[in-house]
C-alpha cells in the first residue's frame, strides 16, 4: 500500500487499520494471519479479492461484519470506528451476501414476506401488519429486475426456489435499503456457471445503480478480472497484488493465473 | 349413544384447554425450534396463581390474564438463561421447571392441592352464567372452545405482524435476522414469553374447570404438548387451508381422544404416563418418516 493513508475520521474512509489476528492462540494449530494489516477502500469502489485458501479473504469480511473479533486494530466504515458494535448492529449499514444461498433469505417464509421484512430494515418491528399491501407493486418491479419470473410467484415459499434464484433474491433483498458497504462472500461459488453469470451481472447492475462501496471475495478469477474497479490478491494474510482501475484494465486472466500459481507453489499446493 | 357423546364431550372439554398450551408450544417448538421443558413448570404455575387469586375473590378473567403474564415472566427467565448466559436450550428449560416447583409451593403456601370450590370461575360467572337448560352441560366445552379460538386468532394475527414475521425468521434463519440489524436472541425470548404465557393460561383455565389447582399437574405436560403439536402438524401438513395453530389444537384433541379411548378400553390409570410416552414416541417416529420424505423432495439445489 504505497498510497497516502487517509485520515481515519474522513467520512469516506472504509477499511481496516493495524489489524492483528491470530487463530487458535496457544495451541499447536496456532495461525498468525494478520500482523499490522491495512486495507483501505475508496467510497463507491467495487473491489474484488482473490487468493488461495487460508489467505485471509474471508477473515477480512468477518472482521468487517463483526462475525469474529479483532485481536487489536480498528475497523472503519465511513469514518466511524465500529469495532465495538455487535454483528447485528453493524448489519444496519453493512449488507452481506453469503456463499450459501439459504443464508440470505428465510426458506419458510414467502418471497413477499421476505421482501417485506427486508423493506422494514432499519425501522422497528412492531405490531403493524407485516406485509404492507401498498408496497407490493414496488416489490414486483424490483423482482422484475431479476428476470427470473419471480414477480408472479410472490406467495411462493423461498424454500422451493433454486439456488440461483435464491441468491439473486438474497442480493436484491440485501440492497433494498441504503448501505454503506456491501460484502459479497463468494456469493456465486455454490451456483452453476449459468446462474453465476446471471447473479454476477445482477451484482454489477445493482452496485453501479446504487453506487455501493463493495468488497467481493471470489475464487473465480474471470469474475475478478471482468468485474470491479480494483483487484486485490491475498496470500498468507498479506496483499501481494493490488491493481487499481488503470492497472486492472490491462490485467489479463493469464497474468493473474500465473501469479496465483506462483504463490500456490510456495504453499505446496 | 349417550356414552359416546359423553366421551366426546369429555375429550373436547380438556382437548380445547390443552389446545391453548399446544398453540404456545407450537411457537417455541415449531416456529423457534426450541424444545422448551419449562412448560412442565409454567402449567401448574398458571393453575396455582389462579387458585390463589380466585380464592382471594379476584375476577376469574383477570386471574387468567395474570396467569398468562406470570407464565410469560417464567418463559422470559428461560429465554434469558439461554440467550444471555448461553445455557443450552434443554438445560434452561429444566432449570426453570425445577425452580417453578418451589415457586408454585410458595404460591400455594406449601399445600400440594389448593381447592377453591363454589367461587366464581369463568365457567360459572359472566357470560357462562347466562347459559341455561341443555346448553349448561356444554358450557365447559363452549367456553374452552371460545378461549382456544380467541387465543388461536390472536396468535395467527401476531404471526402476520412485523414482529411475528421476525419471530418466524429467527427460528428459520437467525443469520437473516442478524442481517436485518436485529438480535435473534431477543426474538427467542419473545417467543418463549408467548409460549409459556399460553401454557400458564391453559393451566389457569384447567384449574378453574376442576375448581382446584394441583401442584403436580405439570408432570408430563411437555410430552403432551409436544406430541399434540407434532401429531397435529404432521397429520395436517398436506391440508393447506388449516393453519399450523389450528393443527396444534386438533393435535391436542386427537391426543386427548387417544388417552380417553385407552382408558375406556380398560387401561389401568397407573399406565397413563407410560401411554403418553409411547404416544409421543410414535408421533416423533412418524414425524421423522414424514420429514424424511419431505426432505428428499426439497433438497437444497446446492447439495445435489
Amino acid at each position: 500500500m504505497s498510497t497516502q493513508l487517509k485520515s481515519e475520521t474522513d467520512k469516506n474512509f472504509v477499511g481496516l487499520r493495524h489489524i492483528y489476528k491470530t487463530f487458535n492462540l496457544g495451541s499447536v494449530n496456532e495461525v498468525v494471519l494478520f500482523t499490522d494489516f491495512n486495507l483501505e477502500i475508496e467510497k463507491n469502489q467495487f473491489v474484488s479479492v482473490v487468493g488461495s485458501n487460508g489467505s485471509g479473504k474471508t477473515t477480512i469480511l468477518n472482521l468487517l461484519c463483526g462475525s469474529i473479533p479483532v485481536d487489536s486494530g480498528s475497523v472503519f466504515v465511513n469514518g466511524r470506528e465500529i469495532g465495538k458494535l455487535k454483528e447485528h448492529e453493524r448489519s444496519r449499514f453493512i449488507g452481506r451476501v453469503f456463499q450459501d444461498p439459504s443464508k440470505g433469505t428465510c426458506p419458510e417464509l414467502t418471497i413477499l414476506e421476505n421482501m417485506a421484512l427486508a423493506d422494514n430494515k432499519g425501522s422497528s418491528f412492531g405490531l403493524q401488519l407485516g406485509v404492507n399491501k401498498r408496497r407490493i407493486d414496488y416489490y414486483r418491479t424490483q423482482l422484475e429486475l431479476l428476470k427470473l419470473g419471480l414477480e408472479d410467484k410472490l406467495d411462493l415459499k423461498v424454500s422451493s426456489l433454486s439456488g440461483g434464484q435464491r441468491q439473486a433474491l438474497a442480493l436484491l433483498i440485501c440492497t433494498m435499503t441504503p448501505l454503506d458497504l456491501l460484502i459479497l462472500d463468494e456469493h456465486t461459488a455454490a451456483l452453476d456457471p449459468r446462474s453465476s453469470e446471471t447473479v454476477m451481472e445482477l451484482t454489477e447492475h445493482l452496485v453501479r445503480e446504487k453506487q455501493l462501496t463493495t468488497l467481493m471475495v471470489t475464487h473465480n478469477l474471470k469474475f475478478a478480472v471482468n468485474y470491479g474497479d480494483r483487484l486485490i490478491m491475498m496470500h498468507r494474510g498479506n496483499i501481494v497484488l493490488d491493481a487499481g482501475p488503470e492497472e486492472k484494465s490491462s490485467l489479463q486472466i493469464r497474468d493473474l493465473t500465473e501469479k496465483f500459481n506462483e504463490i500456490s507453489i510456495e504453499d505446496g499446493n | 349413544m349417550d356414552i359416546v357423546f359423553g366421551l366426546i364431550r369429555n375429550v373436547l372439554e380438556e382437548g380445547f384447554i390443552y389446545g391453548i398450551m399446544a398453540i404456545g408450544v407450537y411457537i417455541t417448538y415449531r416456529v423457534l425450534d426450541f424444545p422448551d421443558l419449562s412448560v412442565d413448570g409454567t402449567f401448574p404455575l398458571g393453575a396455582c396463581i389462579t387458585a390463589m387469586l380466585i380464592a382471594a375473590g379476584v375476577n376469574p378473567w383477570l386471574a387468567c390474564l395474570i396467569a398468562f403474564l406470570c407464565g410469560g415472566a417464567a418463559g422470559c427467565v428461560t429465554g434469558l438463561l439461554h440467550v444471555k448466559l448461553r445455557i443450552t436450550d434443554l438445560l434452561s428449560g429444566i432449570l426453570v421447571m425445577t425452580a417453578m416447583w418451589s415457586v408454585n409451593l410458595v404460591i400455594t403456601n406449601g399445600s400440594a392441592v389448593l381447592p377453591f370450590y363454589n367461587k366464581d370461575t369463568i365457567f360459572t360467572s359472566g357470560p357462562a352464567a347466562l347459559l341455561t337448560g341443555d346448553a349448561k352441560q356444554y358450557r365447559i366445552v363452549l367456553l374452552g372452545a371460545v378461549c382456544c379460538i380467541v387465543v388461536k386468532l390472536i396468535i395467527d394475527l401476531y404471526l402476520r405482524t412485523k414482529s411475528g414475521l421476525l419471530l418466524r425468521a429467527s427460528g428459520d434463519n437467525p443469520q437473516y435476522v442478524i442481517s436485518l440489524g436485529k438480535d435473534p436472541g431477543t426474538m427467542k425470548i419473545v417467543g418463549l414469553v408467548i409460549g409459556n404465557g399460553c401454557t400458564a393460561l391453559a393451566g389457569s383455565i384447567l384449574a378453574q374447570q376442576s375448581e382446584s389447582a394441583n401442584i403436580q399437574s405439570g408432570t408430563g405436560m411437555v410430552v403432551m404438548a409436544l406430541a399434540s403439536v407434532i401429531i397435529g402438524t404432521s397429520l395436517l401438513r398436506k391440508v393447506k387451508w388449516i393453519r399450523a395453530t389450528s393443527a396444534a389444537v386438533i393435535g391436542a384433541i386427537l391426543y386427548k381422544a387417544c388417552l380417553v379411548i385407552a382408558m375406556q378400553l380398560g387401561l389401568p390409570t397407573n399406565f397413563l404416563k407410560l401411554l403418553m410416552a409411547v404416544l409421543f414416541t410414535i408421533a416423533l417416529v412418524s414425524n421423522n418418516l414424514f420429514a424424511g420424505r419431505r426432505k428428499k423432495q426439497n433438497v437444497n439445489p446446492t447439495q445435489i
